[in-house]
Order: C-alpha cells, then structure tokens, then sequence
C-alpha cells in the first residue's frame, strides 16, 4: 500500500485554556506552558506540514488564544501556504487583536458553543462569564464578515435544545454548523453518565440533523458526528489511521489523533526529534494501523472494510482492551457486548451528578 | 428540476470569503479550498472556476465555455448548472 500525502494538521498549540469543559478531548494529563513548542518551531513545523502535502491547518489547544504569539503562528502558517482555521471558544479575542489575526491571514474561525444559554453554557465550560464573552466576539465575526463554523458539542445535558442551537448558528451568521455529539475519550469518560445521550435523543437529534439539513440547504450545511455507542456499524476514525490527518501536540509530539496516546505500546515520536516527513511515512506508530492488512477476523471478510478501516483504535483500547481489535461499537464485533453494557450502566448511572471538569496538574 | 439554487443567465456568481482555488504542489493539479474542506477539481471544474471571477455572468460563463470547447451551449449549461448548484448547497458560491 501506498501512503497518501496527508491533507488536514490540527496543531494543539496549547493545553491551556480557560474553560474547563468535561468533555476536553485533551489527554487527562495536561502539559503546562513550560513544555511547549516556541513560535519559530511552530512555524518550522507548518512550513514542513506545507511541504508534506498539508492544505488544512486547524489552530486548536485547550484555548490557542492563550498563546500570546497566535498571531505570529497565523502568520507563519498564512506564509507557509495554509487554509488556517482558528478553533476557538472567542474567550481571549479582542477586536484589536482579530484586526491582527485578519491581516496575518486567517481564513476561517471555528468557534465552539457549550450551550445556548448563559447558565447552560457556563455551567458546561466551567467559566462563569464565558456565554458572554462568547456572543461579543461572535457579533465581531460576524460584523466583518470572517467565515464562522459554529461547532456545537452537544450531549445528554444540551441535546434537547437542538433547535435553538441551529436558530443561534444562523443568527450568528455562521456558514457551518458542526453538531458534534460529545466522543468518549480522555475528560469525556469521566463525566460519561452526565454527558452519554439517551437513546430517544440520539434518535431525535439525527432526524432534527437531516430535517434541517434540507431546509437550510444553501444557507448553512452541516456537519455531523453522532453519537456512536447506539450506533451499529464505527465511525472511521480520522478517515483511517495514518491517513488523512496528523495531529501535533503542545510539546510537538506527533499523534495520528488526538487521543492516540492513550494506546499504550505506541511510542511517538516529536518533531523537534524527526522531521514530520520521516514520521509520517515512517514511524512505528503512524504505520502501525495503516490500510486494512492488519484488521483482525470479522473485519477482513466484511464489506465495509473500506468504509470505516475496523473503526476508532483508542475506543477498540479502551473498550475492548486491545488496540488491533474491531471497534467494539461494531455489531459484528465479538466485544459488541461490552458496549450494550455500557449503555445499561449509565441508564442506571446519575446523569445529574455533578461534572469532574478538566483541570492541568 | 426547479433547485432554488440554480443560476438564471444574470446571475453572477463568486466565490465567497474563505472560498479559494489553489495548486496542489504535492499532489499536482488543483483543489477549491473552503472551511474545514480541500476538494480536488477535475479540469472541467478548473476551467468553471477560473471563469468565476465575480464580474462574469452565469450565461457569459456558458457561452465562454461553449466556444472554448466548441460544444453544445445547453450541455455546457447544464453541466455547469449542476456543478455551481452542488457548490451553492455547500455554501462554497455564492451570488454577487
């Protein structure tokens, strides 16, 4: 097999942030801001991304506001050729500083909405003050007109305000709206019986998604991420390992996604060690589940081996046990059960206990 | 039939901030990059694009694209109907 050049970096430039939200999807072992890479070997590191075959650079963290040379790393990476899109919960932006992050070129805000309401909002992130915050510098995207995905995580204590989640997307004037229903890796797990749908809402939110996906068609797409421990067949995680996508963490390790290193036996590997070429093509790690020759049983004689590559390797780990084995969430996989179990556990769980928010140290 | 979002000859459409063509230096040709998306064009998608410049109308458009190619103008029409209506839908056009 031949491996593709990939297409999409998201770049963690930071853990820090200040909300605190119990689904982070940054690994529970936070790195402070002494580890972190400095400007120039972010900007090294677009312009090797650029020279990788990179076209998508995601600025993510924790908050990548709380870097105070953002945008310096928007202008390195505008420079080094990429479509640069800031994701960002708004606390940390100013007017004056979206001035500068314009003229260095950014090209895209993704910003996210813990609820839609200030209770609601802030009591998910965590931040008192932040709902606030938040719509100020929404009415500023939209005032100079910077194309917005509004990126809703959504989730048991949220779900049922869907439809005035997509009103506020487009009063907001966003162009996208990503419903992102909460996965269960890293924070997210601790806080699963408060944050795992229910079955009635997984149904409704996917017939609200494709309701409102042709009405607003032309108007606002959609993206969406379901909720995949009711569903019967895995998401392809990152559209097959090592494939599409590499994800770079605050201190510059390289992962294959975001929550990889929650895979015990992989080493990875940092690119103030190895250029990013030399992981991407030929780490362990990075080849360690690529293409599908190394699917175990009832994936390799499945048809939708092409689909969805067996499913999420860290959520085959962490359910299942074993990195390499079918994503348990799949019907035909042997540990199928595990998931049913689950399901019934947080049933019976108090999903109005209150949150472990994420917290550094 | 009647999509809403097909294009009248007056039309003119363009492509919308954070909407852009681009090469592709690794992997040759072209791709329209927009949010969170790089989709690779085909050269008949190219040769539409290009000619979306905001000051061209649809109609100018098809009949540029006609006399190019030397090809019916209603098969043009509809081809680039039907790429510039999937582009509206995505938000990746739109009318100036």
């Amino acid at each position: 097999m031949t491996t593709p050049p990939p297409i999409a970096m998201l770049a963690e430039l930071t853990h820090r942030c200040p909300l605190s939200c119990p689904y982070c999807s940054n690994p529970l072992e936070l790195l402070g801001k002494a580890g972190e890479l400095s400007t120039d070997q972010w900007a090294d590191t677009f312009r090797q991304a650029a020279d990788l075959g990179v076209l998508q650079l995601h600025l993510s963290g924790g908050e990548p506001a709380s870097r105070p040379d953002l945008v310096e790393l928007v202008q390195a990476a505008h420079d080094a050729g990429l479509y640069t899109n800031l994701i960002t919960s708004g606390v940390g932006l100013t007017p004056r500083r979206m001035d500068a992050l314009e003229s260095a070129g950014m090209d895209h805000i993704q910003l996210s909405l813990q609820g839609t309401n200030a209770p609601l909002a802030d009591r998910i992130g965590g931040y008192k003050g932040g709902f606030d915050r938040k719509m100020l510098i929404a009415a500023e995207i939209k005032k100079r007109g910077i194309p917005l995905t509004l990126n809703a995580v959504m989730h048991r204590q949220n779900l049922d305000d869907l439809d005035r989640t997509i009103e506020m997307a487009i009063e907001l004037g966003a162009r996208r709206l990503e419903v992102a229903c909460v996965q269960f890796h890293g924070w997210a797990i601790k806080n699963r019986a408060q944050l795992l749908p229910t079955r009635e809402q997984t149904e409704a939110v996917k017939r609200t998604v494709a309701a409102a996906r042709t009405r607003l068609r032309g108007v606002m797409a959609f993206d969406f991420v379901p909720p995949d421990y009711y569903a019967d067949y895995p998401k392809a995680c990152m559209g097959g390992w090592g494939s599409a996508g590499l994800n770079v963490i605050p201190d510059g390790t390289v992962l294959p996604c975001h929550a990889a290193e929650s895979i015990p036996h992989l080493t990875f590997e940092k690119v103030t060690e190895r250029s990013l070429r030399d992981i991407w093509y030929d780490s362990a790690a990075f080849n360690a589940y690529r293409g599908t020759d190394w699917l175990p049983d009832p994936c390799q004689t499945c048809e939708r081996k092409d689909l969805d590559f067996g499913g999420c390797r860290c959520q085959a780990m962490m359910l299942a046990g074993d990195a390499g084995a079918t994503d348990p969430v799949c019907v035909k996989s042997p540990h199928h059960d595990k998931v049913a179990a689950l399901l019934d556990e947080v049933d019976a769980a108090d999903a109005d206990a209150p949150f472990t928010y994420r917290k550094i140290g | 039939m009647n999509d809403p979002l097909n294009l009248v000859d007056t039309d003119v459409p363009r492509l919308p901030r954070g909407v852009r063509l681009t090469p592709d230096r690794t992997r040759g040709g072209t791709v329209l990059l927009a949010p969170e998306k790089a989709v690779r064009l085909d050269d008949i998608g190219v040769a539409i694009l290009t000619r979306v410049d905001g000051v061209a109308s649809f109609g100018a458009i098809v009949s540029g694209l006609a006399a190019d190619y030397n090809a019916p103008v209603d098969q043009i029409r509809s081809d680039v109907q039907r790429f510039l209506t999937s582009l509206r839908g995505r938000i990746y056009l739109e009318l100036a």
